[in-house]
């Protein structure tokens, strides 16, 4: 098993968190994970993106070579899109296409979501509204991998345990909600 | 002293999943560490983060508050190593030339406990003034260097480093880079922390008091060591030569390139390899790899260190070198396993395989120009410093030719749009001491702005040059109550700036505090103004907490 995934968003959004629990679940799984992620000045409201390798054989590079990741997750379409030379042949977009718009040259959405559409292998859906109907807003992140999860060779069982790991400790109402974002986001994902 | 045998991966071990950063400083701990010291800055923090948090040393109570600066944190760490414990500083890489004359006399006053210095270089500057390399300050200093390329070396050059520390009786550097610091992966661990070293004095008293008659026989103790250190490299675990089945290339790699170099060649390379991650160079094996390969490619992250060593001055090495000097390689920037594969296609063409599926991107190529625009950062919204900002801005609209030293921290984003607040940005201190040197030359208005924690890192020092000839200029301590840039770790200023300049000598009648906040930017503007027309030295301290370090406190409370 081998899936290269690159996770991107903007500074704040909370895709650290998705790498953290892949992270604790793949621990359990026995798997190699190496992952690479930006702390610092691009954390203030800037784009950032960490690389996530889960493999059944050792991995040697904590760096994704482009033009191989099995997956591109983005909380953000524009974020999706400045990652895609990325992703490999077959590899899948997965993103919500809620812009978050923080510069004043942000270009047009409509135009970023026509061309995200047009890569063979797309899920995108608003996952802020996901996580409103289903929890709460600032679990987005959660549906964002509930939605990734159809496509990592991780069990979604073995996904909401690592979701018990890591917000366990904030309390049973904040796992409760973060796994209620992911199932939702799972499920639409599956549905469309 | 124990001494803890790297890479025994047994079933006894616990597995975690670590950042570079913490792998080391577990592994430091479980190596029978007595005290932490550090400056935080961007990509080391998490070292002395995870001390501050871990059970063990919260248990054993090992020292791990924050210091002044680097400088102040090397010296810290040699007193405990001169007391006979392990002790480990660590540092950004700019850090080390604040640290530099501490750790360079370190090399002569040598270690009694072991002592790590880690350096996390930031290649590609991700968050960064300059790529300078570490390695560099280990050769000049002439202490071993200890280069991880992974998370299970750094967790094991810990004890082993304190080991070779104690043995050669020297502060070991251990090199880090973003990449390695900033990725996570598992680490097996030891279960249980070694004890702790006993106080103990050095064997070798003289050497510790670096008058010219003791410096000239430690000195060439030192130059008679590098013997002993090539040595130890030569012998070293973490160096290592592999055979290949091909000859016509030999690939030097060290540090975390050896593992771009492994990403090229997923059934095995080819070639020999020579992995290095201890300095001083193993000469021995690198003559080995020189007489068995046509010619030798050298990856290595940052500065071309051991590429230049091999090309020499002449560039007449016995066999051709191929690396970051000749364009085989990017001479800026981090390497990926991108340019490392270029580069290896570039000397063995025959390695080219061209993919017959086009890319995803290829059918979209055409239309992301215009569509993935630059996301540069930017103060968050609520900071303070926007606040002094927009309040400095207006007020230098009054002048034709205002100009303001800027300094390093989240402020230094006021040099973006839409404040365009900043004229420059050098190192740690720098606003105060430049703005100084622009008075004397007679700018008006000269105004600096610094945050606290910066102020109390390298600022203070220059304001007792600005109070002691009453130079005509501003000072902003923009005060967000933390080190906001790297996270919120706590400031050392804290609730004494205003004390601090008194101390100094600030005029009380030119030392001035206001909050910095939306409804005060009016009241802050006409302060500046009334202050740059005073014909001394203004101090303007501008508070507000910084809001993500304010929200995790009310999350608490
Ligand atoms: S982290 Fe704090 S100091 Fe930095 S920009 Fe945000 S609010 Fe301001």
């Amino acid at each position: 098993m081998k899936c290269d995934i690159i996770l991107a968003g903007v500074g704040g959004q909370g895709i650290l968190s998705i790498a953290t629990i892949l992270g604790a679940a793949a621990l359990r799984e026995n798997l190699h994970l190496k992952q690479a992620e930006v702390h610092g000045m691009s954390q203030r409201g800037g784009d950032v993106m960490s690389c996530l390798r889960l493999s059944s054989d050792p991995i040697a590079s904590d760096l994704i070579p482009t033009g191989k990741a099995d997956l591109i997750v983005a909380l953000e379409p524009m974020e999706a899109l400045r990652h895609i030379g990325w992703l490999s042949p077959a590899g899948r977009v997965v993103t919500s296409t809620v812009p978050f718009v923080n510069i004043p040259t942000y270009p047009d959405t409509a135009r970023i979501l026509d061309t995200l559409g047009k890569l063979p292998n797309v899920t995108a859906f608003d996952m802020e509204q996901v996580a409103k109907e289903k929890a709460t807003l600032r679990a987005s992140n959660m549906v964002l991998l509930g939605a990734a999860s159809p496509y990592i060779d991780l069990s979604p069982e073995k996904i909401e345990a690592g979701i018990q790991a890591v917000f366990g400790p904030k309390g049973e109402k904040m796992v409760e909600t973060n796994i209620a974002a992911f199932r939702a986001g799972r499920e639409t994902a599956l549905s469309l | 002293m124990n001494e803890n045998k790297p890479t025994d991966h047994s079933a006894s071990k616990v597995m975690k999943l670590l950042l570079g950063d913490e792998a080391l400083a577990l592994g430091a701990i479980n190596a029978g560490l007595s005290g932490a010291y550090a400056y935080p800055g961007t990509p080391s923090t998490e070292i002395l983060e995870f001390v501050q948090a871990n059970p063990t040393a919260r248990e054993r109570g090992l020292h791990s508050h924050w210091s002044s600066n680097e400088k102040t944190a090397v010296e810290e760490a040699l007193g405990m190593s001169f007391c006979g414990k392990r002790s480990m500083v660590s540092m950004k890489h700019v850090g080390l030339n604040v640290a530099a004359d501490a750790f360079v006399n370190s090399a002569m006053t040598g270690a009694n406990g072991g002592m790590l210095v880690i350096s996390a270089d930031d290649p590609s500057m991700h968050s960064s003034q300059n790529e300078q390399d570490s390695r560099f300050y280990a050769r000049f200093a002439m202490t071993p260097c200890l280069e991880p390329s992974n998370q299970q070396e750094a967790y094991d050059m810990a004890a082993y480093g304190f080991g070779l520390s104690e043995r050669l009786r020297i502060p070991v550097m251990v090199r880090l880079v973003t990449r390695l610091s900033h990725s996570r992966a598992q680490v097996a661990t030891e279960p249980e922390a070694a004890a702790e070293n006993t106080l103990s004095y050095p064997q070798n008293p003289r050497q510790w008091v670096l008058m010219p008659g003791n410096s000239r026989v430690r000195y060439r103790e030192l130059i008679a060591d590098r013997e002993k250190m090539e040595q130890e490299s030569v012998e070293s675990p973490f160096n290592r030569l592999s055979q290949g089945s091909d000859n016509s290339l030999g690939i030097i790699a060290s540090g975390i390139a050896y593992n771009y170099v492994m990403e090229c060649f997923p059934q095995g390379c080819p070639f020999p390899v020579l992995k290095i991650s201890q300095y001083p160079l193993p000469k021995k094996l690198i003559s080995e790899l020189f007489a068995k390969v046509d010619r030798v490619m050298v990856a290595e992250e940052g500065q071309p260190v051991i590429e230049e060593m091999l090309r020499g001055l002449l560039d007449t090495p016995s066999r051709p070198v191929l690396g970051k000097l000749d364009g085989h390689l990017p001479r800026t920037g981090e390497l990926s396993p991108d340019s490392v594969m270029e580069a290896l296609v570039k000397a063995v063409p025959s390695l080219r395989t061209d993919s017959v599926e086009a890319p995803a991107a290829s059918s979209v190529q055409a239309e992301l120009k215009d569509l993935v625009v630059a996301r540069p950062p930017a103060l968050c919204q609520g900071c303070g410093h926007r606040d002094v900002y927009a309040a400095l801005t207006a007020a230098m609209k009054m002048y034709e030719a205002p100009k303001v030293f800027g300094d390093i921290g989240c402020y230094t984003l006021g040099w973006l749009s839409p404040f365009n607040a900043i004229d420059t940005c050098l190192d740690m201190g720098a606003s105060i001491t430049m703005a100084k040197g622009a008075a004397d030359a007679g700018q008006h208005p000269s105004v600096a702005i610094i945050g606290d924690s910066t102020f109390t890192h390298s600022g203070m020092t220059g304001l007792l040059d600005a109070v002691n000839e009453g130079t005509p200029m501003t000072v902003i301590i923009s005060d967000n109550l933390t080190t906001g840039m790297t996270g919120g770790q706590d400031s050392q200023g804290t609730g004494k700036l205003e004390q601090i300049c008194l101390g100094l000598g600030v005029d009380p009648a030119h030392l001035h505090t206001i909050d910095s906040l939306p409804k005060t930017v009016e009241e802050m503007k006409s302060l500046f103004l009334s202050e740059f027309e005073h014909k001394g030295l203004s101090v303007i301290v501008a508070r507000r907490e910084c809001i993500q370090t304010a929200r995790r406190h009310a999350k608490k409370a």
